[in-house]
């Protein structure tokens, strides 16, 4: 189950998710940085090194943050078009 | 200075070696990369300690394989440095290089009766049920009903669902055909996870946590009062997550209809092992060393880190078990740089950290080659002399990226007429047979 990153990460855009994704599925998505379901090997290298800790696997979403899922995906499939 | 390219060996094709190539070859320096593996194949602890069901994190060779498709990398697997050749030829042959050898032995627990056969690192076991060509199976799994697995980390959760799994599971995966004939003989009805902390200290990750409680027809079984009592800090979201997981484990009603349980016994320090000729029983103490408990288990795999083993010719910190270093630079007992010499993954930071931790580790070591490059002299044998001549002097067979890129292709062809992603080929000589291009074995 893919990993997500929520509105906590708007106006930090820490980054070091980045450095540590294996596969470089973390894009810069404007306000926040987004990770692409699709990429995402679920191996959950960025949920320790997040400042604010805004990671979460999609299950473990907190309640009210459940639009990060929808956006994410919206984001990444727009793009793949 | 001439405008000859700077050369750069890296000793282990693990992922923290293949991110420090990627990372040197992305740069704009003119400099060509050597990858080193003493097995045939690539990918290290991705290929040989990833747990052949997690699929997706398999599938990060994807990205691994990217630095051995450039035109200014070669592979050169099958060699063994500190056998083949040692830490003077690479310095005689490169202006640099990348140690990256990992760290392969499992720790011990130096308790009496940790050497009786059926007792062995897990690592040994996870070794051997993906292939590596230089394992062996430690367990006698036809006449083994119970195995105790001591650690509370995600090695044992791996260990402990491959031991669980029905093998119609385990038939997607790549695993070699012998070992999943071995599993499908597997008498094993009972796996206890022996934790020697509470549930708030346990490095389960949630999710792998969770995934073994959804394996059909495994019951998993925690005692509630085991759960009494814990704090999980407020901070520790996966300790969190964790101790949710086994609550409702402990909630769970029993299930008799299950074929396999997994039993999680917290606060268990193991004092010893004990059986005549092989393993019968593990003896438990509490942390005060009040409560004993025995075990009746045919087999003990211990799960409690894994060790790097020195490389000739460098130096090695025991305490610490990695080479001491300075931003990646190694450094002699005294702190001085040794020019030329670096270490990345866990060689340089102990055995911690997932597969994503290497690539960040490997950006920092690859900027210190990236720094120092200009200032180093150059190799003595660096343009005149290829390694390889030096290699087939002294008649070692090693795989080029074609080599191994052939054994690829047949494991893939392998796994398609099974319906399998891939099948391993464990055995040493028939990889390398298949790397020269040999006959494809039946």
């Amino acid at each position: 189950m893919p990993y997500v990153i929520t509105e906590r990460c708007v106006g930090q855009k820490d980054k070091s998710c980045v450095e540590v994704c294996p596969v470089d599925c973390i894009h810069d998505a404007g306000e926040q940085m987004m990770i692409d379901p699709i990429e995402c090997v679920d191996c959950g290298a960025c949920v320790p090194v997040c400042p604010v800790d805004a990671i979460f696997t999609e299950v473990d979403v907190p309640a009210g943050d459940e639009g990060s899922i929808i956006a994410a995906r919206t984001f990444f499939d727009t793009e793949s078009l | 200075m001439n405008g000859l390219p700077r050369r750069v060996a890296v000793v282990g094709a693990g992922p923290a070696g293949l991110y420090t190539a990627q990372a040197l070859l992305n740069s704009d320096a003119a400099l060509v990369v050597d990858v080193f593996d003493r097995l045939p194949t690539p990918y290290g602890l991705l290929r040989y300690g990833v747990a052949p069901d997690h699929f997706k994190i398999k599938s990060i060779a994807r990205a691994l394989a990217r630095p051995l498709k450039s035109p200014f990398a070669r592979f050169y697997g099958n060699v063994t440095v500190g056998m083949d050749i040692d830490a003077d030829d690479l310095s005689r042959y490169y202006d640099a290089v990348v140690y990256a050898t990992g760290a392969q032995r499992g720790r011990r627990l130096d308790i009496p009766g940790e050497d009786l056969p059926g007792s062995a690192a897990a690592s040994d076991f996870v070794s051997w049920y993906n292939g590596h060509p230089y394992a062996a199976n430690p367990l006698h799994l036809e006449s083994t009903r119970a195995v105790a697995i001591i650690g509370a980390g995600n090695v044992a959760l791996d260990v402990a669902r491959m031991l669980l799994s029905t093998v119609d599971r385990l038939a997607g995966t790549d695993m070699p055909n012998h070992v999943l004939h071995a599993l499908a003989r597997s008498r094993v009805m009972e796996v206890f996870l022996i934790a020697r902390r509470g549930p708030a200290e346990a490095r389960f990750t949630t999710p792998e946590l969770r995934e073994i409680g959804e394996l059909p027809g495994v019951e998993t079984v925690v005692s509630a009062s085991d759960l009494d009592d814990v704090i999980v800090p407020p901070d520790d979201r996966n300790a969190a997550g964790n101790f949710e997981v086994l609550r409702s484990w402990a909630a769970r009603p029993a299930a008799p209809r299950a074929h396999r349980r997994l039993h999680v016994r917290f606060h268990r320090r193991p004092t010893r092992v004990t059986g005549r000729g092989s393993v019968e029983a593990l003896h438990c103490a509490d942390p005060r060393g009040v409560h004993t408990e025995t075990l009746p288990v045919q087999a003990v795999l211990r799960s409690v880190g894994y060790r790097s083993t020195p490389i000739a010719g460098l130096p090695f910190d025991h305490r610490t078990g990695t080479i001491p270093h300075d931003a990646g630079r190694v450094t002699d007992p005294s702190g001085n740089v040794l020019p030329g010499l670096y270490v990345v993954g866990w060689i340089k930071r102990g055995p911690t950290g997932v597969i994503g931790t290497n690539k960040a580790d490997a950006a920092d070591t690859a900027k210190a080659v990236l720094a120092d490059l200009p200032g180093l002299p150059r190799a003595t044998h660096g343009e005149a002399g290829d390694l390889a001549d030096l290699l087939e002097q002294r008649e070692v067979a090693y795989v080029t990226r074609e080599g191994w890129e052939r054994l690829d292709r047949l494991e893939e062809e392998l796994g398609a007429r099974a319906g399998r992603p891939r099948v391993k080929v464990a055995d040493l000589s028939m990889m390398l047979a298949a790397c020269r291009g040999g006959r494809t074995p039946a």
